[in-house]
């Protein structure tokens, strides 16, 4: 009997100085989660989520405040890998974060454009280039599409432009095969 | 004799070669307009250096190379720049792309030739020459050239093949070339062999050209080259398979035929970087074969940019059963959407489709799981698979199964019993993934300067801030530290207080310096008065206080 408990609490003992030590040693600074989150984000960070962009919108689905479906520009298939990840059914976005629409970037009328660094200072990747009562542009390379300059902007001279394919970006289609010729 | 090393697979369709090769190539007459893209090899597009007005030359550059998977671009023909601007070109998307478009003056002025003395410039330089010269492989999948003659540093290239298989149906262009020109590509591999320090050089042609065998033996006597004719079975040209059925070596999955000592040029090729060496020609014309449903199907050296609806006229009047236009041969090649896309150096052959030479395939039917697309398979996919996780979109699978190691040489939709348009099925997911990383790549870009930007602002925050604490930090310093200056300041203004106070002082009223003595003493009396009143108020005010 003694010697059952003595054997049982050693060994409980020694495997809980154990797990303390691994918990010590092995700590993890940030939540991986969060990263993998982060990673299925499409990072346009426009905010749309209600979150001031990606990786807070991540830590929020993380710590569970936030849903999967706030984010437009991700769209259904977004939603679908956040779904996978986190072991939870998919749903439609929520409308109320706005609708998915086609990759865009956004173009500066240069001949309206007063140089008043609104938009340089709204951009959260810093793809707009120019200085005080100087013209500014975007870099269209570096333009997530998230439409926080166009707000911004008080003679209304940026404007959201649908990305076009072309033939190094132009995607084979899916194979339609028709059920009966005409 | 080599002892050949079967690939697996394969298939042996018909070979309708005899149509277009018993005439000699023809010369295809210079077009009034030539539409010239600046994309037409793999990698990055060229940039133009001319502008719409601007007189050329034949030769002349206009698209420079960008980057290293790049080559330059010429002017076919002498003339006069009238727009460089998006036009349709080939390309399954049949959307437009920069193009240079050129009117002929019909004088075909050349800009100055200079040959390249390969045996004394560097073979670096060379390479760089040949770069500017717009060599790009003409067998058709128009990778640069020079970037395949510069062989990473501990990657020794010890045979090189002369790619003369041609095993496309239709396709006659290369079997012509072999035929009419054999000397010049031989004396293209020659230097080639020299670029590339190769010890032996395999010429391998497909047995169905007796013909060019011939010619290129001939060409071959005084070499060390080997010739050897190898079975007629398509996928044979394909450089992974002549790789494996010369030598034995399997090229690695998601490798190159580099990777066991192997480099593979097309004949054409070798003619064209002839051309450039010993002639100073860069690359603006190629030999096409015009073939299918056409009246006389030949072979043409037409030059880069003439629109495909001249070249097809020289077969005679078109057809009214031609439905459209193949580029490339039946098994790989694309529909065009237009005849008004230009001759690229892709270009190896056109095809006339109807109805009759090219039956459309009756609707697909469910997959029966047969797997004799497995069977004809030259890379040993499963074909099957590929098919089912391309079909459903399961991408990761896909890959897992080794899609990308698919030639996409259309062996498995041609032996399809269902009729699946297999290929598509490939095509379609290898795209996608494609786009996948695309946007994955955009997506790290974009949170690593969203990063940034957050770091920025944080930075700036802190500077602002610094700076201020530093200004007021200043301020208190010079208030409490002596300084002479302000001392002599404060100084001066209490002299000149003082200066004006004694000057004030000295002052004697005049209204009171003749009075007579009674009214003085009165006056006294009353100054007196108010002193004492002023001593008795000011005492007041301070029991007050």
């Amino acid at each position: 009997m003694i010697n059952a408990l003595v054997v049982m609490g050693g060994l409980s003992l020694f495997l809980g100085l154990v797990l303390g030590f691994a918990a010590v040693r092995f700590k993890v600074e940030a939540s991986p989660l969060v990263d993998k989150i982060d990673a299925i984000l499409p990072q346009t960070q426009c905010g749309q989520c209600g979150y001031p962009g990606c990786r807070p919108y991540a830590e929020a689905i993380a710590r569970g405040e936030a849903d999967i479906n706030q984010c437009p520009p991700g769209g259904e298939e977004g939603v679908r890998k956040l779904a996978e990840l986190l072991g939870v059914e998919p749903k439609p976005l929520n409308a109320a974060h706005g609708v998915a629409k086609p990759k865009s970037v956004a173009v500066i009328d240069e001949k309206l454009c007063i140089g008043c660094t609104l938009c340089i200072q709204a951009c959260p990747v810093d793809a707009i280039v120019g200085a005080a009562k100087q013209m500014h542009t975007v870099i269209a390379s570096e333009c997530t599409g998230c439409e926080l300059c166009v707000p911004a902007c008080p003679v209304d001279c940026i404007r959201m432009v649908p990305v076009q394919e072309d033939i190094t970006t132009w995607k084979w289609k899916y194979p339609v095969i028709p059920l009966k010729a005409a | 004799m080599r002892t050949l090393h079967p690939f697996p697979g394969g298939v042996h369709p018909p070979e309708h070669k005899l149509e277009s090769n018993s005439r000699p190539i023809g010369s295809a007459p210079l077009p009034s307009l030539l539409v010239v893209p600046l994309l037409q090899h793999i990698g990055n597009p060229a940039k133009p250096v001319v502008e719409a007005g601007e007189k050329v030359l034949k030769g002349q550059l206009i698209g420079k190379a960008d980057g290293y998977i790049s080559v330059s671009v010429h002017a076919p023909t002498s003339g006069k720049v009238l727009a460089v601007e998006p036009r349709p070109v080939p390309h399954p998307s049949g959307l437009p792309a920069l193009c240079v478009v050129i009117e002929a003056d019909g004088e075909e002025r050349w800009v100055e030739r200079s040959p390249i003395d390969y045996l004394n410039l560097g073979v670096s330089e060379v390479r760089n020459r040949l770069r500017d010269m717009g060599l790009a492989g003409l067998g058709g999948a128009v990778f640069p050239t020079y970037v395949k003659l510069n062989p990473a540093p501990d990657a020794a290239i010890p045979i090189l093949v002369l790619n003369g298989c041609e095993c496309e149906p239709w396709i006659t262009c290369d079997d012509r070339l072999m035929r009419e020109r054999a000397p010049s590509i031989i004396e293209g591999a020659r230097i080639m062999r020299h670029l590339l320090g190769a010890r032996e050089v395999i010429v391998a042609i497909e047995d169905n050209k007796p013909e060019a065998i011939a010619a290129m033996g001939e060409a071959c006597r005084d070499t060390d080259f080997e010739l050897v004719v190898v079975p007629t079975l398509y996928p044979s040209g394909s450089g992974k398979q002549l790789t494996q059925l010369l030598t034995g070596r399997e090229v690695p999955s998601g490798g190159r035929s580099t990777d066991v000592g192997v480099q593979i040029f097309n004949v054409g090729t070798a003619h064209a970087l002839e051309r450039a060496v010993h002639h100073g020609e860069p690359l603006i014309s190629r030999v096409v074969t015009v073939t299918g449903n056409v009246r006389r199907p030949q072979n043409f050296e037409a030059l880069i940019g003439t629109p495909l609806a001249e070249l097809v006229k020289l077969t005679g009047e078109p057809r009214d059963d031609t439905t459209g236009y193949i580029m490339g041969g039946p098994m790989m090649g694309f529909d065009l959407h237009s005849t008004a896309v230009p001759v690229v150096k892709a270009m190896n052959c056109v095809i006339a489709r109807s109805d009759r030479l090219f039956p459309p395939p009756p609707p697909p039917l469910p997959c029966i799981r047969c797997t004799r697309c497995a069977q004809v398979c030259p890379v040993r996919l499963q074909p099957q698979d590929l098919y089912w996780f391309a079909h459903a979109r399961d991408f990761g699978k896909a890959q897992e199964h080794h899609l990308f190691d698919c030639i996409e040489c259309g062996c498995c939709a041609y032996v399809c019993p269902s009729h699946i348009p297999l290929v598509d099925y490939y095509r379609f997911a290898k795209s996608e993934i494609w786009a996948r990383e695309r946007e994955k790549k955009a997506a790290d870009r974009a949170r690593e300067r969203h990063q940034f930007h957050l770091f920025r602002l944080e930075r700036e925050k802190k500077e602002r801030a610094e700076k201020l604490a530093q200004k007021a930090a200043a301020a208190k310093a010079t208030a409490a530290m002596p300084n002479p200056d302000a001392d002599a300041k404060r100084a001066a203004i209490q002299a000149a207080i003082e200066r004006a106070k004694a000057k004030r002082a000295g002052v004697v009223p005049r209204n009171v310096e003749a009075l007579p003595p009674d009214k003085l003493q009165e006056i006294q009396e009353i100054e007196a008065r108010r002193a004492k009143l002023r001593e008795v108020m000011e005492k007041s005010g301070e029991d007050q206080a």
